[in-house]
């Protein structure tokens, strides 16, 4: 099957892998980059397991064609710490009992800093709003809700 | 937050335990939360082949011909798997504790039961390579009269669905198409009663949409072993299952299991790890199966639809005087875990109340559905349903508050339940109080001062007279040999005159089983 | 046959492409095409792709504004010239499918998928389709009719009305799962209002037919009518005439006609769903 070289920023690093034709994003993080963060929920994009941020923004991986990443900026939530720090979604997640089976985590993780990064302060009608993509059959939603709020007012307290 | 009721049944407690009652942290919480927790599927094995399978889009019908020799030629394929190429190709789940008899296909040969059942299984070196042979696979169906509906399955002449079980219902201790409960006198008990009613509730089959689907890596291992990651909830019985349908010794076989991406029963069954192995010894190579998401809500196994009714006779003072179940619990096409379902319902009648008459009669039976399987307290929690619903009705029916009506007939310790065993430990009425208190619901005083601990037991202990019904034997006794049993001892000399027939209750004496006399609850017979 | 992968520069020869190839599927957003490719769809062999920046260009400088195919829902979200448009938009999917959806993806969504489409319905749009014959503007009506007959087709942009005033345009979608799930209907309304009466309605529904669909038998029900209890009582009894919903996941045929009516009447006399 031909091949077509594909070059991205990968969690800071530049890498360069090569994608068969239709090949999807999360197929390729997956198998050809070997980041195993992002999941297969449906293959749907309703599902939000496969949730990554392109260029800052929130994407679902598995319904986006590999090769339209050429040349951007690809997030996943394994480059989510810092060196061995915990990024403070990650802490809050933790803290707030916000997963129990795992699957939808790194998704929500995503979600979650999509809109933090833009959005700070958010209210909980918010909140739920930027995970309204996500599914999650194991906590009910109510423990990762109450996380991205905590992580967000631990950082407002910080910038005080 | 968590708050624990420390004063009900206070003397009973013990509030130096280390774990119990206080916030404990997940021991893979940091794994989820860093995205390392490992599932199935965060494998990469070099040279990784793809396995899809072609379904029946059939509900019931003959398979006259499979044609395959399109795909077997299409760019990538490596191997397609037929039915003939599995070793074992029958089996029921709990076969490996003598429970059933062989009665699945791992793909189907001549017949298909269900829409949605395996025929082949097409191996590629890309999950695209193998859609399309699967496009190119010809089959010749002759469609078949379908059942979908309990109670139309067990009518004489309803089509056949499994003919292991020629009468669409599953057998018990070989001779039973039933599990039944008998304590007391129910028509004695209705002619007493000032009211009855009669109910009827249905149950939809419901999918247990974990987010991760079912699926396996399998790949050839070091010292001609395979390894196995997979998604199962049930590690050593998909062991065992696969070595058996692959007649492989058990050891063969290395199973990973680790995080599963959400079960709630769906990933019971050893969905993907028999043709995922039996692709990789074949092909020699690593073989990953992924169910794909509408395969998994529509094709795999939900828990079945149950339909229950319920016939009570009550008294006007609210004492319900005799509660009489038929319970007909819908398999699919094969058994799976509902034989089991079926007894864990039987267990569970009639509730936690105290009535002095209770009669089931629970079936499981064949339908041309997806066979079912375990979801959330599969057996029990739709006979639940049904008897809460009545409960609210009875109470209803006498003019009673429903949770005052409930703590009349809670059982008691020291009660005899329907299954000639004493009430211990019994806190219905204490679940009902607090339930009442936090919802703001009134109960008069009386029903406050109710308690688990009083006025059970006494005239309530006894096991009160149980006409005996005569036994409908349906067949000649027998115990299938499994293909999975040791090899049977030597025929004994034929004598020259019959023996007698051996009971009906005693099992064969001195065969070697796997694990039997571990699950004696599910034989009925204890041993003490 | 493995899928490849076209990118041009220009509508011309990308639709020349689609047009040309059977197996050929034009890349929107991604959220219908990657699925299919997901799930197993292996008539599609070739996709194709167009860079072509006006695809995503707004221009909104008169009483109608034109929408580049290739614009997505969080643009549109992003943008205040199109605030009537977000009610529909911001109850599509969840954030990260708003990211790559586009305009004239959502054309194609099948029913009960296509929120946005009702929208643009109820604002009088046409849509600049590119085919061999070359480009034309058509009707969004004719456009929805003929959409599965004509696969080569290449949606260049949508233009619709500016609705004067935020009061003349309404939206509303019912679904049962909040903030967003696939609709058990959505009601578009544009009611242009001259000495207090409605005059020229458009009503749109999604999820009442295979496609968007016009109500015109409540919309003729309403001319000239007034925004009140009894102005608005013809065009609710009319409210189901013309529907072909279909029974799904969501909710079943009966369902949807029962209850048109009511959301409809909550929708003119500006009640909450």
């Amino acid at each position: 099957m031909a091949k077509t070289p594909l070059q991205f920023r990968h969690n800071g690093r530049d890498v360069a892998i090569f994608v068969d034709g239709g090949m999807n994003l999360l197929t390729a993080l997956r198998d050809e980059v070997g980041d195993h963060s992002p999941k297969f929920g449906c293959g749907q994009g309703g599902c939000g397991c496969c949730t990554v941020l392109i260029d800052g923004e929130p994407a679902l991986s598995c319904v986006t064609l590999a090769e339209t990443v050429a040349g951007k900026s690809i997030q996943t939530a394994d480059g989510l710490k810092t060196g061995p720090e915990l990024h403070p979604l990650q802490t809050a997640f933790k803290e707030n009992f916000a997963a129990q089976c795992g699957f939808c985590t790194p998704g929500m993780l995503m979600a979650a800093k999509a809109l933090l990064d833009r959005n700070p302060d958010p209210s909980r009608v918010e909140v739920v709003e930027a995970i309204s993509g996500n599914i999650c059959r194991c906590t009910g939603y109510e423990p990762i809700i109450n996380a991205i709020l905590a992580a967000a007012a631990r950082r407002a307290e910080r910038r005080a | 937050m968590l708050e624990l009721r420390k004063d009900i049944f206070a003397d009973e407690r013990d509030d130096n335990l280390k774990e119990i009652g206080k916030p404990t942290q997940r021991q893979d919480m940091l794994g989820h939360v860093t995205a390392t927790s490992t599932y199935f599927n965060d494998h990469k094995l070099q040279g990784m082949l793809h396995l899809k399978v072609l379904r029946s889009p059939h509900s019931h019908a003959r398979i006259r011909r499979i044609d395959l020799s399109e795909a077997e030629r299409h760019p990538g394929v490596r191997r397609i798997i037929r039915g003939a190429d599995v070793p074992r190709n029958l089996n029921t789940l709990l076969s490996l504790i003598n429970f059933g008899k062989d009665d699945e296909p791992t793909l189907a040969v001549d017949k298909v039961r269900y829409k949605g059942e395996p025929i082949v299984a097409v191996i590629a070196d890309s999950q695209r390579e193998a859609f399309e042979a699967l496009a190119k696979i010809r089959v010749d169906y002759e469609p078949l009269p379908t059942v979908f509906d309990v109670e139309e399955a067990m009518k004489p002449g309803a089509p056949v669905v499994n003919e292991t079980y020629p009468k669409n219902t599953f057998t018990y201790h070989d001779i039973y198409d039933h599990q039944k409960l008998r304590f007391g006198d129910v028509e004695r008990g209705f002619a007493a009663a000032d009211h009855i009613l009669e109910q009827r509730y249905q149950m939809s089959p419901i999918e247990q949409a974990h987010t991760e689907t079912n699926g396996s890596i399998a790949a050839p291992d070091t010292n001609g072993r395979y390894v196995v990651y997979t998604s199962t909830q049930a590690l050593f019985f998909s062991l065992d299952t696969c070595a058996k349908i692959l007649d492989v010794p058990s050891n063969t076989l290395h199973f990973i299991g680790g995080t599963v991406g959400g079960g709630f029963g769906g990933k019971v069954d050893t969905v993907t790890e028999p043709l995922s192995i039996l692709g990789a010894m074949l092909t020699g190579r690593p073989v990953r199966y992924v169910i794909e998401r509408e395969e998994e809500m529509i094709y795999c196994a939900p828990r079945g639809a149950e339909r229950i009714y319920i016939k009570d006779g009550i008294a006007r003072d609210g004492r319900i005087l005799a509660r009489q179940f038929r319970c007909f619990f819908d398999s699919g096409a094969y058994t799976r875990l509902s034989s089991y379902a079926v007894v864990k319902c039987a267990a569970h009648l009639p509730g936690p109340y105290t009535i002095p008459n209770v009669s089931a009669d629970v079936y499981c039976v064949f339908t041309n559905r997806v066979p079912a399987t375990a979801m959330r307290g599969f057996g029990v929690t739709a006979v639940d349903f049904a008897i809460e619903c009545q409960m609210d009705k009875l109470a209803h029916l006498v003019g009673m508050d429903p949770m005052e009506f409930r703590l009349i007939n809670a059982y008691r310790d020291g009660d005899m339940k329907a299954h000639r065993r004493e009430a211990k430990n019994t806190a219905l009425i204490e679940c009902v109080q607090v339930a009442a208190e936090k919802a703001k619901w009134p109960i008069r005083d009386e029903f406050k001062r109710m308690s688990s601990r009083k006025d059970g037991g006494g005239a309530r202990a006894a096991i009160p007279p149980t006409p005996r019904e005569p036994i409908v034997v349906n067949r000649a006794p027998g115990q299938q040999r499994t293909t999975y049993d040791r090899p049977a001892p030597p025929a004994p000399e034929p004598l020259r005159s019959p023996p007698p027939p051996s009971p009906p209750s005693a099992p064969p004496a001195a065969q070697p089983s796997h694990g039997a006399i571990r699950f004696s609850s599910v034989f009925g017979a204890r041993r003490r | 046959m493995p899928v490849t992968v076209k990118t041009f520069a220009n509508p011309t020869e990308a639709a020349a492409a689609l047009s040309s190839d059977r197996s050929a599927r034009y890349l929107g957003g991604g959220t219908l095409l990657m699925r299919a490719l997901n799930e197993g769809d292996v008539s599609i062999a070739t996709i194709v792709r167009l860079e072509d920046r006006s695809l995503t260009q707004v221009r909104a400088s008169g009483a109608r504004i034109t929408i580049g195919a290739g614009v997505t829902l969080v643009q549109i979200l992003r943008d205040r010239e199109l605030s009537f448009l977000h009610a529909s938009a911001r109850l599509i999917g969840g954030p990260a499918v708003r990211t790559s959806a586009t305009v004239g993806g959502n054309l194609f969504a099948p029913a009960p998928y296509g929120d946005l489409t009702v929208a643009l319905l109820a604002l009088d749009a046409t849509v600049a389709v590119m085919s061999g014959y070359g480009a034309r503007d058509i009707a969004l009506e004719e456009f929805l009719s003929s959409r599965d007959r004509s696969p080569g087709a290449l949606v260049l942009s949508v233009t619709c009305d500016r609705p004067a005033t935020p009061e003349a345009f309404r939206f509303r979608k019912v679904a049962r799962i909040k903030p967003k799930g696939a609709s058990v209907l959505s009601i578009a309304a544009s009611l242009p209002a001259v000495g207090g009466r409605v005059s020229n309605p458009r009503i749109a529904y999604g999820a009442m037919a295979p496609t968007a669909m016009r109500a015109k038998a409540a919309e003729r029900a309403l001319e000239g009518r007034t925004l009140d209890e009894a102005g608005v009582a013809a065009a609710v009894a009319a409210a189901a005439e013309g529907t072909a919903p279909a029974t799904d996941a969501i909710a079943s045929a009966w369902y949807r006609r029962e209850v048109i009516g009511v959301h409809l009447r909550r929708l003119l006399l500006g009640q909450a769903g």
